[in-house]
């Protein structure tokens, strides 16, 4: 039961003055500006635009100032924004075939079109703490790396397509450093050309939008990865590491991730055609599964697929694996119970703000619940004791 | 004089004018023409959409903001932009080009507007091309005698 309470005004005013006060910290340190934070705190940025389902680096930038870092009240900050924008329309569904890519790895593939780009990634780095960043004024220094470029593989060899149907043309073709840009092909669409993975056709189908009307279960595939393209980066990196320790295992290969800028075409009515508005950038991954086959359908590999907007492969990995986890249905599998197999349980709770929202309401006056509860107690514990001394 | 441009030139001018900078595209075109505003600028958001599986049915990945706007010039031709961001400049720059392109005004506006904004996009794309192909793995496998 909730009841309004007055008073206060006073001490809400002083600690949203205090709260300022407290954003801006040491006034002998310079502030933080929205393009410094922009640049420089880049992959919060993204976190932030992903998990908010809005792109617009400078909003989310602003957002993670006036929330003095807590990502999450930024995102909040994020959708609320959002809900006081017109929205004009929807995009064409983005071409990630053609994007420019920054990065592009295939755990599957060791020698594919396109070949393997590292891009600017954290891996291979020592993870020790460089203290010349620490040292105010100076270049900035890249992380310090083993020796890039040209490693040698010892020995093993990679799966290659070795075997396959000739014009497979993941044979023997590795990229060489420099060399211009090549098309960079999807890896699922070469193992689909040979028909080892489950097909993905194009579905013209207007999908439904989580943000215009209420969720209802059971959930199409476009819901669901709508909803966990702007998840809880934890809550779905947990979940999907679940997955890989046995609760719902779909057995994933990283077929591919990829990242770099994608152009957003819209079709604008007042044109009559579609147009490019501008580029994102976006990370996409894309699962390669086990699949048994069935009787009407040979042995063939299955997909779990994530897309999340900005450099975020954590998340987009997360995404995928989680994707493919609540896909048993439609692909025969049995269900274990485990919690990323369970769609109720994923789509009602991956949404950071929705959680916060219920979870931190609790801290808020329940003076009269609280009451209510207080008198119970009291009555109970006067009958308990009435009870007791009677039978003394 | 407005001219009917083939739609694939006007589709091409409105991305080139849409993807520029803000700042770029006002130091190459500092001075705004006499227009009217058919549509103000106004911020909004477009509903991004992506495809399961990267070519399968589609979803909503997430929006993006936008600006748009319509401008008519005097002789009557309308220009029409629709940018990314909230720049109200920027929109209004794009639709006034967009419409100063449909004119006589077109190649002096495609020399000294367009083809600088293709030129710097492409420099751009390029350098970010090359830092990446920086960053290819070169493979070499060591022959272990087993396919002899």
């Amino acid at each position: 039961m909730y009841v309004a309470v007055k008073g206060g005004e006073r001490a809400i005013d002083a600690a949203h003055d205090w709260l300022a006060e407290e954003r801006r910290g040491d006034l002998s340190v310079p502030e933080l500006t929205i393009p410094q934070i922009r640049e420089q705190m880049a992959l919060a940025v993204n976190r932030v635009m992903a998990e908010g389902s809005l792109y617009d680096p400078d909003l989310a930038a602003l957002a993670i100032k006036q929330a003095r870092g807590d990502l999450i009240e930024a995102v909040f900050l994020i959708r609320a924004y959002r809900t006081t924008l017109p929205r004009f329309g929807a995009s064409c569904p983005v071409d990630t075939a053609a994007m420019a890519v920054d990065r592009r790895v295939s755990a599957t593939f060791k020698d594919l079109p396109g070949g393997q780009v590292l891009g600017p990634t954290f891996d291979y780095t020592h993870r020790l703490l460089d203290f010349a960043l620490m040292a105010e004024g100076a270049p900035p220094s890249p992380i310090p790396s083993p020796q890039g470029g040209g490693e040698a593989h010892s020995g093993t060899r990679g799966a290659t397509m070795a075997g396959q149907v000739p014009p497979s043309p993941l044979v023997g073709e590795g990229g060489g450093g420099g060399a211009p840009p090549d098309p960079v092909p999807h890896v699922t669409g070469l193992l689909d050309r040979d028909g080892l993975i489950e097909p993905a056709h194009p579905d013209e189908a207007a999908p439904r939008d989580l943000t215009r009307e209420p969720l209802e279960l059971p959930a199409s595939r476009a819901l669901r990865l709508q909803a966990l393209a702007r998840a809880d980066e934890g809550f779905t990196l947990s979940l999907a590491y679940s997955t890989q320790r046995g609760y719902g295992r779909t057995h994933a290969f990283v077929g591919e991730l990829r990242i770099g800028m994608v152009a957003v075409e819209v079709e604008l009515p007042e044109l009559g055609f579609a147009v490019e508005i501008g580029e994102i950038e976006l990370t996409e991954c894309e699962t390669v599964n086990q699949f048994k086959g069935s009787r009407t359908e040979p042995p063939q590999f299955t997909r779990g697929y994530g897309l999340v907007m900005g450099q975020s492969e954590r998340k987009a990995i997360s995404m995928s694996l989680v994707d493919r986890a609540l896909r048993w249905q439609e692909l025969g599998e049995d269900f274990i119970g485990a919690p990323a197999q369970d769609e109720e349980f994923v789509l009602s709770h991956c949404d950071n703000i929705q959680a916060t929202g219920f979870l931190e309401h609790i801290k808020l006056p329940h003076y009269v619940d609280f009451q209510a509860e207080l008198e119970l107690v009291r009555r109970l514990r006067r009958e308990a004791l009435a009870v007791r001394e009677a039978a003394e | 004089m407005p001219h009917t441009p083939e739609p694939d030139a006007r589709r091409a001018w409105i991305s080139v004018l849409a993807k520029a900078p803000p700042a770029q595209l006002a130091g190459l075109m500092p001075d705004l023409a006499p227009h009217t505003c058919l549509r103000p600028p106004e911020i909004g958001t477009v509903m991004v959409q992506g495809r399961a599986g990267g070519t399968g049915a589609r979803f909503n990945l997430g929006e993006m903001t936008v600006t748009r706007c319509s401008v008519q010039l005097a002789c009557g031709t309308v220009g029409h932009a629709c940018v990314q961001g909230r720049d109200k400049d920027h929109a209004r720059r794009a639709a006034l080009a967009d419409a100063m392109l449909q004119t006589d005004a077109g190649p002096e506006l495609e020399a000294g507007v367009l083809a600088p904004l293709r030129h710097a996009a492409a420099a751009a794309r390029a350098a970010r091309a090359a830092k990446a192909a920086g960053t290819r793995v070169e493979f070499f496998t060591m022959v272990r005698g087993e396919d002899q």
